[in-house]
């Protein structure tokens, strides 16, 4: 795949070269100076903050041992690492000297203030649905609440002559659709305010929708499901593998407690997009969120608590109606086990109870008796006990014991009147020999 | 008056004959290595030698055990160094401990009868004594080690 990736990008460079460096060519922004940097009104940082949250810029901008949006977050890719830049004020390795145009560039259409084109590691192909007034915010929120930290950019580790930034432009050109939101008139304004969310801002196909050898999202295929740092992210379309259909309802609860009642926890990748990300956004846009994604995948209004599959899986949470027979087994397995278990051979001392007199006879009283009463030290072998557990049992229990062992180990048709025969011995009192 | 004979030492005991016998190693012989769990007998936690076999001590009346041999978790070996004993320090096995006499009491029954036990026999034999740490892998381990402990010792005669 390598070889055609690389045979595809060389191609791309050599027959568009002429035409394809007018393209290519972005010029350098000029760099604003910290005596520049505005003053923002306190709602609209207070808007970014949110936008930032739930766009979950921090998570890839942040390095795990690092501080804030100071970048040199690691990220592995099928084609190297890339290491996520520094994303602070900082005035020489943060974005402290780019002017808002800049940032907008950046945002809208890959390319940094020096005219350098960014790798699509940053999903600017969906960040370019956005419209200037939440890039600004964004923007006027970075410049005034996050720390300036200067740091080193790591290098990123891909080989030539994917790490040539002009051969983005190239990819830029084939797979990045550039340009702001459309609305679908077809669609109710939730729905359309979803959309700009999902397809922007939390840029969900980033994770969801499969990409092609060269990295690009398959437009074809949006949300059809992906791996991604070897998890899966489900398909959001019909093709969802849950067995009980998503609705509106569940993904407004996954969106902002980060669970639901039908489908799990947001775990994984997606935990950091819940839980450092779209839980920060207004009621109003998760409620549009899970509106289109509920669209998306075909969601129906059906309560789920209805459902056949829902009652089924409760059902076998229930215990199985031979537990009856089973509580028999248990109890043996605990209680009689640790004395009466043999293995190759039957030994004296563990009297095995499926060929034992006492479960083959045509009465289960002798069985009975001893369960309730044991065996003092003079009778069987002698110096040793066996506890009675007329104290310890129930007749409930007590029958089952001698139901299992008359019928799975002793193999014999079952006593009649079993479960009266133990209440009459147990009343009768312990034996007196 | 009941007399029996436990860790070797003789005893008489004029508690109520249907005393369970773990009251009477516990409060009047004064041994509180054995302990009380469930109280009936169904976690094994109580469990001593009578007559060489595994016993719940906690159901079984004072007045059945009458002439017999009682090893409890203090005379299993003088020296604390039984092998299974061995193995369960060798493989800290215990964590909260509270299970651990009677695991170990079981263990070596289960020895004598299995000596060399797979992982099911130990699992049938075991299944009795219940640990809430929940370190049946380890107590598992340490009674395949007592085993091999125990036939290895025994051909080296």
């Amino acid at each position: 795949m390598l070889k055609n990736i690389f045979l595809g990008a060389l191609a791309i460079g050599v027959t568009g070269a002429i035409g394809f460096g007018v393209y290519a060519y972005k010029s350098p922004i000029a760099a604003i100076t910290s005596d520049q940097h505005a003053e923002f009104d306190p709602e609209l940082v207070e808007k970014g903050r949110v936008l930032a949250s739930a766009g979950y810029c921090a998570t890839c901008h942040t390095a795990s041992d690092g501080e804030p949006y100071a970048g040199n977050y690691a990220m592995q890719t099928s084609f190297g690492t890339l290491y996520s830049t520094n994303l602070t004020p900082a005035m020489e390795t943060g974005i402290g000297s780019y002017s808002v145009e800049a940032f907008r560039r950046a945002m809208h259409e890959g390319v940094d203030r020096d005219g350098r084109h960014l790798f699509p590691a940053f999903p600017y192909d969906h960040f370019t649905k956005m419209t200037d007034e939440d890039v600004d915010a964004i923007y006027a929120y970075i410049m005034t609440e996050v720390a300036p930290i200067e740091t080193v950019q790591k290098p990123n580790e891909l080989p030539f002559p994917l790490d040539q930034r002009f051969l983005q432009a190239g990819w830029k050109l084939l797979f990045a659709d550039l340009g702001r939101f459309e609305p679908d008139s077809d669609h109710s304004d939730a729905w359309n305010r979803g959309a700009y969310l999902a397809e922007g801002l939390t840029h969900c196909g980033a994770c969801h929708t499969p990409r092609n050898a060269l990295g690009a999202e398959k437009t074809s295929e949006q949300y059809a499901g992906a791996d991604i740092d070897k998890w899966s992210a489900p398909a959001l379309t019909a093709a969802n593998a849950s067995s009980v259909p998503w609705t509106a309802s569940e993904f407004k609860s996954y969106l902002v407690k980060g669970t639901t009642n039908y489908h799990g926890v947001a775990a994984g990748p997606m935990g950091p997009v819940v839980h450092e990300g779209v839980r920060d956004l207004p009621e109003g846009d998760l409620d549009a969120l899970a509106i289109y994604l509920a669209d998306k995948v075909g969601a129906t209004e059906d309560d789920p608590a209805q459902s056949e599959v829902v009652l089924a899986s409760l059902r076998k949470n229930q215990p199985d109606p031979q537990y009856r027979r089973d509580l028999g087994e248990r109890l043996y397995a605990t209680a009689c086990a640790s004395c009466h278990y043999n293995t190759a051979l039957i030994s004296q001392g563990r009297p095995d109870l499926g060929i034992n007199s006492a479960t083959n006879l045509e009465t289960p009283n002798n069985l009975i008796h001893v369960i309730l009463d044991g065996m003092n030290a003079p009778e069987g072998i002698a110096g040793v006990v066996m506890p009675g557990f007329r104290g310890a049992l129930s007749d409930t229990e007590i029958t089952a014991i001698a139901a299992y062992l008359r019928d799975n180990r002793a193999g014999q048709p079952a006593w009649p009147n079993l479960a009266k025969t133990v209440a009459d011995l147990r009343a009768s009192g312990p034996a007196v020999h | 008056m009941i007399k029996f004979e436990i860790n070797g030492r003789s005893v008489s005991v004029g508690a109520d004959p249907e005393t369970p016998l773990l009251w009477a190693i516990r409060d009047e012989i004064g041994l509180t290595g054995t302990k009380f769990g469930c109280g009936i007998g169904m976690c094994g936690a109580c469990t001593v030698h009578v007559g060489g076999r595994a016993t719940r001590s906690c159901i079984t009346a004072l007045v059945d055990v009458e002439g017999t041999k009682i090893t409890t978790i203090e005379g299993l070996d003088d020296q604390a160094n039984h092998p299974v004993q061995e193995a369960w320090r060798n493989l800290r096995v215990p964590q909260c401990g509270y299970c651990q006499s009677g695991q170990i009491m079981q263990a070596a029954a289960l020895l004598q009868d299995i000596p060399a036990p797979t992982d099911d026999d130990i699992d049938a034999v075991m299944t009795g004594n219940l640990c809430r740490c929940m370190t049946y892998p380890r107590i598992r381990q340490a009674v395949r080690e007592a085993a091999t402990a125990m036939t290895g010792a025994q051909e080296n005669g």
